[in-house]
């Protein structure tokens, strides 16, 4: 089937080689996102007993690549044990105070960002703002793309061939004009300033009437010659049919908005109102130097979208290979 | 929409409507549905899209002020290209395009050839591999490689360091921050583009394979002879789609560099960003972006009339 299946002795000498190879970029491909984590969870200015002055593991040369609490916890907590055992209450205080400062630290970080900023508001934000938008579009998308692969009535090529020519150009040549219409609709720094010009894209209609095209034509007539409205036809008969075409359309558009940023910073100004990137950029500014404290909101923001990942991975590759595969 | 309103102008016009004209609008009267199913999309379209594409074009020639707006013919144009942090900021992004679009496309291309032989298990594995790293938002990695670029505790003076080297102060110095930025395009894995050439490599006849072993071919030669040329329509969407991104390179600059040090780092969308959201010389800005838009629309006709002929 492939170009190194069919040599079986080639393949035997050079397969440990291309998993070493493979498993080695993917390691060093993720080696970012483990670096995020371990900065989160990183033990900051901390001493114990053995040292003569407080140490941050989060800024120091070698660094440590991995979250030196843990060790350290487990340490003290055996060190506890060992005095408890050799009945010297007072030293066993001292380790059990060090194992809540080694937690306390550890975590520091998240209820530092907690306290200090709006984090979770923004993931609020960008969840509701990225739900509504996708449901919005996939529902206009489906709508638009039903008639204009299946209905045939004047106008319909102009406005195909109108919204498909917008699908290359760049983001940035509607920027100015959107937001003068935004501000003149009085809505800057206002959720639907987010929500509105994402309805206006066009890739969604385009995938949708190319889906749309297989459907049979003798099922809609069916349904027709039963009597059955345009709306029932396309709740009943088109949506299901249109499934799949929509969770693709769906997890990619959510994804898109979930990350969009120029935007949102152009558009929101509060900060309460702020989705999750644009959130981050306030608490960099603010932040330059507190790398902790920044991975750790990397790390809140980062983790519902892996998880996003891993359940709907199906979906999303199907999603990128729609446009660059001929069948 | 247009022709629409076309119709009902002629149907107002008067009782004796014309036939060919009458049947257009008896048409639409019987597909009153399907203009119904249209609406929503429509005016979305028509307000956030439409009218902001044709209006950047006008305003691209005009001085806005608070209360009038002076048309001033080409001079933004003239504006743009004489400025010095346009000038920059054409000629990094052009830079950064020529440098990071081939690395991506040939990392793919290995990478993908690599695991198109494993079995399905470790084919789903790579594949999810290599795209986690690039489902988080570029704020997110923006963020993490600035910490790892850091000059004093960064992961990458580490790392030098380990090999002999003097510590690199990467996005602090003229010399090195575009370089860095490159390099770290470079290193993200081209998730997209290894999953759209595994997807394509699927789509290869077998037998042009075995056809090419019973010739005596080796794995490399069915490679070079056989999946890259037919792999060129993928090649081409990819190139186009990635030429397209990096000309919008924006998060990066404004998380990690801000343009600097001097305008080392400036890119075409953070000099539109800055000109029109910090200065609000709404006319400058949208000469700029027209100006995007033209070099954006003319790399992807080149690149598709070359890769396109060839064949």
């Amino acid at each position: 089937m492939s170009f190194m299946k069919q040599n079986s002795v080639l393949s035997k000498v050079k397969k440990p080689i291309i998993y070493t190879l493979l498993l080695s970029f993917a390691i060093v491909s993720l080696l970012p996102l483990y670096w995020v984590f371990v900065t989160a969870f990183q033990l900051p200015s901390y001493q114990n007993e053995e040292m003569d002055r407080p140490v941050s593991y989060v800024e120091s040369n070698p660094p440590v690549l991995y979250p030196k609490g843990i060790p350290e916890y487990i340490s003290q907590w055996q060190k506890k044990r060992e005095a408890e055992r050799m009945g010297d209450y007072e030293q066993a205080e001292v380790h059990a105070s060090l194992m809540t400062e080694v937690r306390q630290k550890t975590f520091g970080s998240f209820t530092r960002l907690f306290e200090r900023t709006d984090i979770m508001r923004w993931l609020f934000n960008s969840l509701y703002i990225a739900l509504l938008t996708t449901a919005l579009i996939v529902l206009f998308d489906t709508m638009a793309g039903y008639v204009l692969a299946k209905k045939d009535f004047p106008g319909k090529w102009i406005i195909f061939w109108v919204i498909i020519s917008t699908m290359m150009i760049p983001e940035q040549v509607t920027l100015v004009p959107t937001f003068i219409i935004i501000q003149n609709l009085n809505l800057f720094d206002n959720h639907l300033a987010l929500i509105f010009p994402g309805l206006a894209l066009a890739f969604g209609v385009f995938l949708m009437r190319q889906f749309l095209l297989s459907i049979p034509d003798e099922l809609l007539e069916a349904a027709k010659i039963d009597g059955a409205s345009e709306w029932k036809i396309f709740r009943s008969i088109v949506l299901p049919l249109a499934a799949p075409a929509m969770a693709v359309l769906g997890i990619f558009t959510f994804v898109q908005m979930w990350n969009s940023f120029l935007w949102p910073i152009i558009v929101i100004n509060s900060t309460e109102l702020m989705t999750l990137p644009a959130g981050l950029k306030t608490l960099q500014d603010a932040n330059l130097a507190d790398f902790k404290l920044l991975m750790t909101g990397a790390t809140i923001a980062a983790v519902p979208m892996i998880i996003f990942f891993l359940i709907f991975q199906r979906y999303i590759i199907k999603g990128l290979t729609l446009g660059g595969v001929k069948e | 929409m247009a022709a629409q309103q076309n119709s009902n102008t002629v149907n107002n016009t008067g009782e004796k409507i014309i036939i060919p004209k009458k049947t257009v609008w008896m048409r639409m009267k019987e597909n009153k549905v399907a203009y119904l199913f249209l609406l929503p999309k429509l005016i979305f379209f028509t307000v956030f899209m439409l009218i902001p594409i044709l209006w950047a074009f006008v305003i691209s020639f005009q001085d806005r002020g608070v209360f009038d707006v002076d048309y001033v013919g080409f001079k933004h144009y003239f504006e743009a290209f004489q400025s010095p942090i346009f000038r920059a900021a054409l000629w990094n992004t052009l830079l950064y395009t020529i440098v990071t679009v081939p690395a991506f496309i040939i990392t793919a291309l290995i990478i993908a050839s690599f695991i198109y032989p494993l079995g399905q298990v470790s084919q789903a594995f790579f594949r999810s591999a290599f795209y986690l790293p690039t489902v988080t938002s570029m704020v997110i990695i923006a963020m993490v490689w600035r910490w790892m670029y850091n000059y004093r505790f960064g992961l990458f003076n580490y790392i030098i360091g380990f090999f002999g080297f003097e510590p690199v102060n990467w996005l602090g110095q003229t010399s090195t921050a575009l370089p860095s930025l490159m390099i770290m395009a470079i290193l993200i894995p081209p998730g997209a583009g290894i999953i759209i050439y595994l997807a394509a490599m699927n789509n290869i006849n077998p037998s042009l394979y075995e056809a090419a072993d019973i010739d005596g071919a080796n794995a490399f030669q069915k490679w070079i002879r056989i999946t890259i040329p037919l792999l060129k329509p993928t090649t081409l969407y990819l190139v186009i789609l990635s030429t397209i991104g990096s000309f919008q390179v924006f998060t990066q600059i404004i998380m990690m560099t801000g343009g600097g040090p001097g305008y080392s780092t400036e890119t075409l969308v953070h000099v539109i960003y800055k000109t029109a959201f910090r200065d609000f010389n709404f006319g400058l800005a949208s000469a700029q972006s027209v100006i995007l838009f033209f070099i954006i629309m003319g790399f992807a006709i080149v690149q598709f009339k070359s890769l396109r002929t060839e064949k």
